[in-house]
C-alpha cells in the first residue's frame, strides 16, 4: 500500500497574487472586537465603526448577519483567490457571492461570529476588506478594460495600484467626512472619471518636445440622493502631480467637508457649495504646499514592469462551434488593442455568481488567458482578458456547461440592479429581483440583438440613493412606494437619457412606474423610439434628441413620451389585480420597510 | 462504583491510513451507508453494507441491535462507518449506535469519493458474517426530544441549526443559531482541523461545558455531522434533536423568521 498524494501539483507557470493586501491580524483583531461587543463592553457605534473600516456592513433589519465587502483595487483577481472566496462563500455565506458595480466581490448573510474567520481566509490569499467600507478612501477602480483597451493612451492600472498602496491604511484616509471614491478609467468611453469623487482618464502632452504621461482630472462628482458631474481640475496634470494632487484633495475634503450633516457630507457638496473655481484654487494651492513639503518624501511606487503574458497552448480541436457563439460573442467580447487577443465579458444576474460558477471561471482562466487574471467590470460584471481569438469558442462551450454563456453583456440586455431589499436597509424595492426579471426577459426577446439597443443601459435602485447608480442609465428606475386608497403598492421612479461618458448627463425625471409595469414600460418606450427614430439613430441618441426638446412631430419632449406611457401605466385596484400590489420575491401585500443607513456611520 | 472507564475517549474520526492498518489486522468492522447498487459497484475491502434508508425504515433500538448483532458488532467492537455524503449519513448511523450503547463507533475522515481519488483498496466482495451478542444500554442523554428543547433552552442550552444559511433565515427553532453543515468541513476532510473548530465555537461564545443540541431539516444527517463536529473538539454534552425540524413543524411549534429582506433572490443558483 503506497501512500498517496491527493494534492495534484499545479503548473509553475500560472500568476498568483502579485501584491498581498490582507494583514490576518486584522481578522484576529475582527474576532475580539465581536466578543467585546457582544460581551457590551463596546458600543453599538463605536462597534459599527470599526466594522465598517474592516469591510461589514449590517444586514436588512439585523446587525446579526454581516454583508462582507471585499478591496479588490483596480478590480483585479486571481484564480486562486476565486477559489477561495468561492470556499469562504460556501462555508459562512450563501454559496453566492455578488459582484458591486465598484469591482469587488460581496458576500451576504455572513454570521457577525464568523466575519473573522472570512477575513482570515481572504488574508491567506492576500485579499483585504479594510477601508471597504466606513468613512474612507474605498476601493480604487480602474476600468476593466485598462491595458487592452485600443482607444486607451496608457494602461493606467499601474497607477490605481500605486495609489491604493499609498491610501490603503494610511492615517489620512480612516476618518474622512464621508466616503471617498477615486476611479481610473482606460478612456473617455470605458468608465466613470464623472461621476466620482476624482475620476482620472489617461492622457499625452507634448512638454519641451518631449510626450510626457498625465491623466484628466475630474473632481466632485458622484451619484446620490443628489447627484454632481466632475469638473475638469486643469488641462493636463503630469503624472509627477499624481500623488500630490489627490493627497491636497483629500486634505481639503477632511479640513472642510460637512461633518455636521451626513446627507450634505460627500465632496460633491462642499464643491458645490463653495462653487467650483473657488474649490479648484484651493486644490491647486494645496498641491503646490504638498509640493514642496512632500516632494523629497513621498513618492508613487508606480510598477510600470508589463504583466508577463503566458504562452497559451490549447491543442485541441473543437469539434464544431456551439449554438448561439456567434451571438453570444457579437455581445460579449472586444477586441484588444493586442492583435489576436479579445476580452471576455460575463452576464451575471445582478451580479451575482454561485460558487461552483467562480470555480469554473477560476479554471478558465487559468486556462485559456494569457495573464492569468480576471478583473471584475463596472456594471455587476466579470472581464477574462488576454484570450485568443481561436480560443473563444472553446471558451464560450465551458461557459455554457456552467450556465453562464448568456449573451448581452455588453448591450442593454445586461441590467444593473442595486441589492434593494435581499441585503439592504434602505431599500424600498426589490430592485435586485427586479433587474434579473428584466435581463430573462430581454435575452429570451433577443434584445441584445438589436444593434439600436446596444449602446443604452438600464440601472436599478431600490431607493432614491443611486448604487445601482439609476441616474447615468439610458433608463433608469429608483424604488418608492405607491398608494391607491389604503392599499400601496411598489413602484420606480424613471429618469430617462443618463450617461457616464465624455457626455456624463444625468437622467431626466419621466414618470412613476408600478414595479410590475416596469417591463412594458422599457418595451413601450423602445416601440415610441423605434416609431420616431431617425436612420442610423439609437435608443440613447434619440432620447438625447428628446431631451433636448427636439423629438419629431408625434414625440417632441419628455412630456410626450409620459403621456404615450400613460395608458400603461393604469394601476388596477387590488380586487382586480392583487399581484400588482406585491413586490417582486414576495407573497404577501407590499409594505415599505426601512432601517438605519450603513453607509452613513 | 464511579470508575474512570468513563473517560475513556473514542476518536470521532479515522484517518485512512489508520483503517487501513486496522483492517489489515482485523480489529475493525466497517460500515458502508451508500445504496446497495453503490456498494456493489466496489467498496472498502471488508465493509458490510448498511443503506441509510434500510436503517431509517425502523430505527428503534431493538432493529438496530439486531443489525448489530447480525453484523457480528459486539459490545468491545471497533466499528468505523462511511458515506459518500460528506459524513453526514455515516454521522447518523454512528450516533444511532451510540444510542444502543455502543461506544467503539468512528466516521471515515473521508468520504468513499476521496477514499477512490486516492487510488485505495477497493473491492466488490461481500463479507461474511457471524451473529454476535450485543448488549442494550440506551443513552438517552445523547437524544433531545421537542419537548426537552423549550425547558432545556430556558436553562441555557443552545440550538443548533446545521442547515444552510438561507434555509436557517427563512424558517428555523425560535433562538436556535445557524451553524451550516458546510461549515464544518475542510478541503477533502468532512471535518475541519480541531484547532479551526475550536476557534469557531469559541468566535460564538460556546464554551466547553454548555449543553448543545443540533438539529437539522428530517432525519438528524446534517446536524449528525454537527453533533460529530462538536464532539472532536472535547464538547460532551452534546444532544441530537433526532426527529429535527421536520417534526417541529408537523407539531405546529412555533417557528422563526428572518422577516422582510428577500435573501433568496441574492442567491444565483
Amino acid at each position: 500500500m503506497s501512500n498517496t498524494n491527493v494534492n495534484q501539483p499545479k503548473p509553475d507557470n500560472l500568476p498568483a497574487h502579485k501584491i498581498n493586501w490582507g494583514r490576518l491580524d486584522e481578522a484576529e483583531r475582527f474576532a475580539e472586537q465581536v466578543k467585546l461587543f457582544r460581551q457590551g463592553k463596546l458600543t453599538r457605534d463605536d462597534f459599527r465603526r470599526f466594522r465598517l473600516q474592516h469591510g461589514a456592513y449590517g444586514s436588512r433589519m439585523t446587525d446579526d448577519y454581516s454583508m462582507i465587502r471585499l478591496k479588490l483595487p483596480a478590480g483585479e483577481v486571481y484564480s486562486e483567490q476565486l477559489d477561495k472566496i468561492a470556499d469562504l462563500s460556501d462555508s459562512f455565506s450563501i454559496g453566492s457571492a455578488h459582484v458591486s458595480t465598484r469591482q469587488n466581490f460581496q458576500l451576504h448573510w455572513v454570521a457577525l461570529e464568523d466575519v473573522s474567520e472570512v477575513l482570515r481566509g481572504l488574508a491567506e490569499v492576500g485579499i483585504t476588506t479594510r477601508e471597504a467600507c466606513g468613512n474612507s478612501v474605498r476601493s480604487i477602480m480602474c476600468s476593466p478594460l485598462a491595458g487592452v483597451c485600443p482607444e486607451e493612451i496608457f494602461d493606467p492600472t499601474p497607477y490605481a495600484v500605486a495609489a491604493t498602496k499609498f491610501l490603503l491604511r494610511n492615517p489620512m484616509s480612516q476618518l474622512l467626512p464621508r466616503k471617498f471614491k477615486i476611479n481610473f478609467t482606460c478612456c473617455e468611453k470605458h468608465g466613470m472619471a464623472r461621476m466620482v469623487d476624482i475620476g482620472l482618464i489617461p492622457q499625452h502632452a507634448e512638454i519641451n518636445g518631449k510626450t510626457q504621461r498625465g491623466f484628466k482630472i475630474f473632481l466632485g462628482g458622484g451619484l446620490g440622493a443628489q447627484s454632481f458631474v466632475g469638473h475638469q481640475l486643469e488641462a493636463f496634470t503630469p503624472e509627477e502631480e499624481l500623488l500630490n494632487t489627490i493627497i491636497s484633495v483629500i486634505r481639503i475634503f477632511d479640513r472642510l467637508g460637512n461633518r455636521d450633516n451626513l446627507a450634505r457630507a460627500r465632496m460633491r457638496y462642499l464643491v458645490n457649495e463653495m462653487g467650483w473655481e473657488k474649490f479648484q484654487n484651493l486644490v491647486l494651492k494645496e498641491r503646490a504646499i504638498m509640493k514642496m513639503i512632500l516632494s523629497l518624501v513621498v513618492k508613487l511606487e508606480v510598477d510600470k514592469t508589463p504583466d508577463v503574458l503566458r504562452k497559451l497552448s490549447i491543442s485541441s480541436e473543437m469539434p464544431s462551434i456551439p449554438q448561439g457563439y456567434s451571438r453570444w460573442a457579437k455581445s460579449n467580447t472586444v477586441k484588444q488593442k493586442q492583435p489576436g487577443f479579445s476580452s471576455v465579458f460575463l452576464t451575471l444576474e445582478s451580479g451575482d455568481v454561485t460558487s461552483n460558477q467562480l470555480r469554473v471561471i477560476a479554471d478558465i482562466a487559468r486556462e485559456f488567458t494569457a495573464d492569468g487574471q480576471i478583473r471584475n467590470g463596472f456594471t455587476q460584471d466579470m472581464v477574462f482578458r488576454h484570450v485568443k481569438n481561436e480560443d473563444l469558442p472553446r471558451l464560450y462551450a465551458k461557459l455554457l456547461e456552467v450556465g453562464l454563456a448568456n449573451p448581452g453583456a455588453l448591450t442593454m440586455a445586461s441590467v444593473v440592479g442595486c441589492s434593494g431589499t435581499t441585503s439592504c436597509n434602505l431599500a424600498l424595492t426589490n430592485s435586485h429581483r427586479l433587474a434579473k426579471e428584466i435581463q430573462r426577459k430581454f435575452i429570451e426577446i433577443k434584445i441584445d440583438e438589436d444593434d439600436d439597443l446596444r449602446n443604452s443601459t438600464i440601472k436599478i435602485s431600490g431607493c432614491p440613493n443611486s448604487c445601482g447608480q439609476h441616474e447615468i442609465a439610458t433608463i433608469g428606475f429608483y424604488g418608492g412606494g405607491g398608494r391607491l386608497g389604503k392599499d400601496m403598492y411598489p413602484l420606480y421612479n424613471m429618469l430617462l437619457g443618463g450617461r457616464s461618458d465624455e457626455d456624463t448627463t444625468l437622467g431626466h425625471t419621466c414618470t412613476k412606474v408600478p414595479a410590475k409595469r416596469v417591463i412594458p414600460t422599457i418595451l413601450k418606450i423602445v416601440e415610441i423610439f423605434k416609431s420616431e427614430k431617425r436612420q442610423g439613430e439609437t435608443l440613447d441618441m434619440w432620447m438625447c434628441r428628446v431631451l433636448e426638446g427636439n423629438g419629431g412631430p408625434n414625440v417632441k419632449s419628455l412630456d410626450d413620451i409620459k403621456e404615450l406611457l400613460k395608458s400603461t401605466l393604469v394601476v388596477p385596484t387590488k380586487e382586480q389585480d392583487e399581484d400588482f400590489y406585491t413586490d417582486y420575491g414576495n407573497d404577501g401585500s407590499y409594505h415599505a420597510k426601512t432601517g438605519r443607513g450603513e453607509c452613513a456611520a | 462504583m464511579c470508575g474512570l472507564s468513563k473517560e475513556k475517549t473514542t476518536r470521532v474520526t479515522i484517518d485512512a491510513d489508520d483503517l487501513r492498518s486496522e483492517i489489515r489486522d482485523k480489529s475493525v468492522k466497517v460500515l458502508d451507508i451508500r445504496k446497495e447498487e453503490d456498494y456493489k459497484q466496489g467498496h472498502i475491502p471488508g465493509a458490510i453494507n448498511l443503506p441509510l434508508a434500510s436503517l431509517l425504515a425502523d430505527d428503534s433500538p431493538e432493529k438496530v441491535l439486531q443489525y448489530a448483532q447480525s453484523f457480528g458488532i459486539g459490545d468491545e467492537t471497533s466499528v468505523v462507518v462511511y458515506d459518500d455524503t460528506f459524513g453526514a449519513l455515516a454521522s447518523r448511523v454512528a450516533w444511532t449506535l451510540e444510542y444502543i450503547g455502543h461506544e467503539n463507533v468512528s466516521l471515515l475522515g473521508i468520504t468513499f469519493s476521496t477514499w477512490k481519488r486516492l487510488g485505495l483498496e477497493i473491492n466488490t466482495e461481500s463479507p461474511s458474517t457471524s451473529k454476535t451478542n450485543h448488549s442494550l444500554k440506551l443513552q438517552p442523554q445523547i437524544l433531545a426530544t421537542s419537548d426537552y428543547l423549550v425547558p432545556a433552552k430556558e436553562k441555557g442550552a443552545v440550538l443548533v441549526d446545521n442547515r444552510e444559511r438561507l434555509n436557517f433565515l427563512e424558517q428555523h427553532i425560535p433562538g436556535a443559531i445557524n451553524i451550516p453543515y458546510k461549515m464544518l468541513a475542510s478541503g477533502q476532510n468532512i471535518l475541519r482541523p480541531k484547532e479551526d473548530l475550536k476557534r469557531l465555537m469559541q468566535n460564538r461564545n460556546i464554551s466547553s461545558n454548555s449543553e448543545i443540541i443540533t438539529y437539522c431539516g428530517s432525519v438528524g444527517t446534517l446536524s449528525g455531522l454537527g453533533y460529530y463536529a462538536l464532539k472532536s473538539i472535547g464538547l460532551d454534552n452534546v444532544k441530537l434533536y433526532v426527529r429535527s425540524f421536520k417534526e417541529w413543524k408537523s407539531l405546529e411549534k412555533p417557528i422563526e423568521k428572518q422577516q422582510d429582506a428577500n435573501y433568496w433572490d441574492l442567491s444565483a443558483e
